[in-house]
């Protein structure tokens, strides 16, 4: 069965003082299959943030059918199998962590000691079991991300929605939720999240859905949306003390893009004969190599491409 | 099953509410204000212990007001202007069941309130009458009930509406719905048909509020008339559940933003 069914959904707001009309979602149709990673990406405003509170039941759709688990999310019942973390998300600050998860705990009427054997397993699993007493108003942001998780995994869902889970936060932060994600498909969880951190996507999603203007662009796994760009690879080199210059001159036929940083050179060539003819080039004048990375085109850069065809064509904004 | 919910979130607006730094300066004032009694007494000659009582009864209603209109508002308004009712509606909870929680996590806060500012009051009348005066509770309890329809208001206005808004028309219906009969007995008089009919509307929609007022007979201990309790009570209980049905049917078609 899968995970989550969006079909033809729409969205349509009125706001202003004239009711004027505003498409946030234009028939978007996705499947996110049980047990995958599944990464939502579009730049602000895209309609993301409105997708995900459809899925929710946070606003209602004016048209399509959304489902989860194969019951429509109109139904109160379904969010018992389902965690949400929000985006840029606030809590009851005046609340300690322990109690904080105990209030979502009731929420889903677990009863008292399963309550506390989740609280201590999930702050252990986020590292804040130290700061289970600590109001949450005493918290850094990262910290507050982290309790964000916990909450939403608060009832052992089945599927976990995230909503920008990685926006704000500093690589280590980042490191942690990715981690903490992909322990979750480890556990068997199918996880939905949005995102226009596209690095962190690429590297821990098995499908991707691409969302512009209200609608979906592409969707599928990284191979297929990514696998038939020309790859790159980068080189990361050393050379002889005084000889920035003279490695600089001799790479600058092969590579597509050359910087220095210090005593470190990287070179961006485009196929295995320029890496072959560079390696040698480095080494020949006495350099050391540092490191050799194989980099397929990224999604950057297929969004970027998304984008622009979008302006080209004058498509939605 | 939906106990558990509803009383978990009213444990937690409760909780809230007493976090709250504002609160303890109202109830500050409050009991400040049922203490200054006694020099607004020592001022008077005679009816001593009458005016305490006037005064402090007149404290209670009118913190109790402003702080069924403070926690009303805020408690409701904080949840959807800090998108906390977002993770708290994705959970496996009816709106309506949000909505009562709310309520209740304030009718308890508001308990709690207008039970210290009642011992502060009674302490005091004790200690310059040495008279235990339970003939004024049913005042208070009359207080009460009308704070929890005026709080059933302010969480109807803030289930649609900004704090500013909510807070002005809560106290609208406060000030209208001590007037009511005022306003249709003069406006009945109107040769103009739109203001008779505008006042008669009034009357009829907007609580009367002076249903809930027992404050002068508890003053010069006359008993209120047969009934009349009961009625104020079954009236109030009757108009919140309305007032908080409204409130429901409202927040459960809103989307959020």
């Amino acid at each position: 069965m899968d995970a989550i069914q969006i079909e033809n959904l729409s969205k349509h707001y009125r706001s202003g003082f004239r009711m004027r009309r505003f498409e946030a979602v234009r028939d978007l149709s996705l499947t996110v299959k049980e047990g995958e990673i599944y990464g939502f990406i579009g730049p602000n405003g895209a309609g993301k943030t409105t997708t995900i509170k459809i899925l929710m039941g946070l606003a209602n759709p004016t048209a399509g059918s959304v489902k989860i688990f194969g019951k429509s999310v109109l139904e109160v019942a379904h969010k018992a199998n389902v965690g949400f973390l929000p985006e840029r998300p606030y809590f009851y600050e005046y609340l300690t962590a322990a109690e904080f998860l105990d209030f979502y705990g009731q929420l889903f009427n677990l009863s008292a000691p399963v309550r506390k054997k989740r609280i201590d397993e999930l702050l252990e699993r986020v590292s804040l079991s130290i700061h289970r007493d600590t109001p949450l108003r005493k918290f850094s942001k990262g910290m507050l991300q982290r309790v964000g998780v916990a909450q939403a995994l608060i009832n052992d869902p089945k599927l976990v929605v995230l909503d920008e889970p990685m926006s704000g936060l500093d690589p280590l932060g980042r490191m942690l939720i990715r981690d903490l994600i992909l322990g979750l498909r480890k556990q068997g969880k199918t996880v939905f999240f949005s995102s226009h951190i596209l690095s962190d996507v690429e590297l821990i999603c098995d499908r991707v859905g691409i969302i512009l203007g209200g609608r979906r662009k592409e969707e599928g796994t990284l191979d297929q949306l990514l696998g038939h760009k020309e790859r790159l690879i980068e080189v990361i080199a050393r050379p002889v003390p005084g000889g920035m210059e003279r490695l600089v001159e001799a790479l600058r036929p092969l590579a597509l893009e050359l910087s220095t940083q210090g005593d470190r050179l990287l070179a961006r060539l485009k196929d295995e004969a320029g890496k072959q003819q560079s390696l040698r080039i480095v080494l020949e004048q006495g350099g050391d190599i540092e490191s050799v990375t194989q980099r397929r085109e990224s999604l950057e850069d297929l969004f970027l491409d998304e984008l622009n065809a979008v302006k080209q064509t004058g498509g939605p904004r | 099953m939906f106990a558990m919910r509803i009383k978990a979130i009213a444990v937690n607006t409760f909780r809230e509410a007493i976090r709250d730094k504002i609160l303890y300066s109202l109830l500050f004032f409050a009991l400040m204000m049922i203490g200054s009694s006694l020099l607004v007494g020592s001022l008077t000659l005679g009816e001593y212990t009458k005016i305490i009582k006037d005064v402090g009864l007149a404290a209670i209603s009118l913190f109790g007001t402003l702080i069924s209109i403070f926690v009303g508002i805020t408690l409701v308004n904080k949840e959807i202007d800090r998108r906390t009712v977002y993770t708290v509606l994705s959970k496996p909870i009816h709106r309506w069941e949000f909505i009562l929680g709310k309520y209740g996590g304030l009718a308890l806060t508001l308990a709690v309130e207008v039970a210290i500012m009642t011992i502060g009051f009674l302490g005091l009348v004790y200690y310059v009458s040495n008279e235990v005066a339970i003939g004024l509770l049913p005042a208070i309890g009359l207080i009460y009930l009308e704070l929890l329809l005026l709080t059933a208001f302010a969480v109807l206005f803030s289930s649609f509406s900004t704090p500013m808004l909510s807070g002005l028309f809560t106290l609208s219906v406060f000030i209208i719905g001590h007037l009511t009969s005022d306003i249709r007995l003069h406006g009945g008089k109107s040769e103009s048909y739109v203001v008779r009919t505008i006042s008669n509307v009034m009357y009829y929609v907007l609580p009367n509020l002076e249903n809930f007022n027992l404050k002068n007979q508890a003053v010069h201990n006359v008993a209120p008339a047969a009934g009349h309790l009961e009625f104020a009570v079954a009236y109030g209980i009757l108009y919140a559940t309305m007032v908080l049905m409204a409130a429901v049917v409202i927040f459960q078609g809103r989307d959020f933003k």
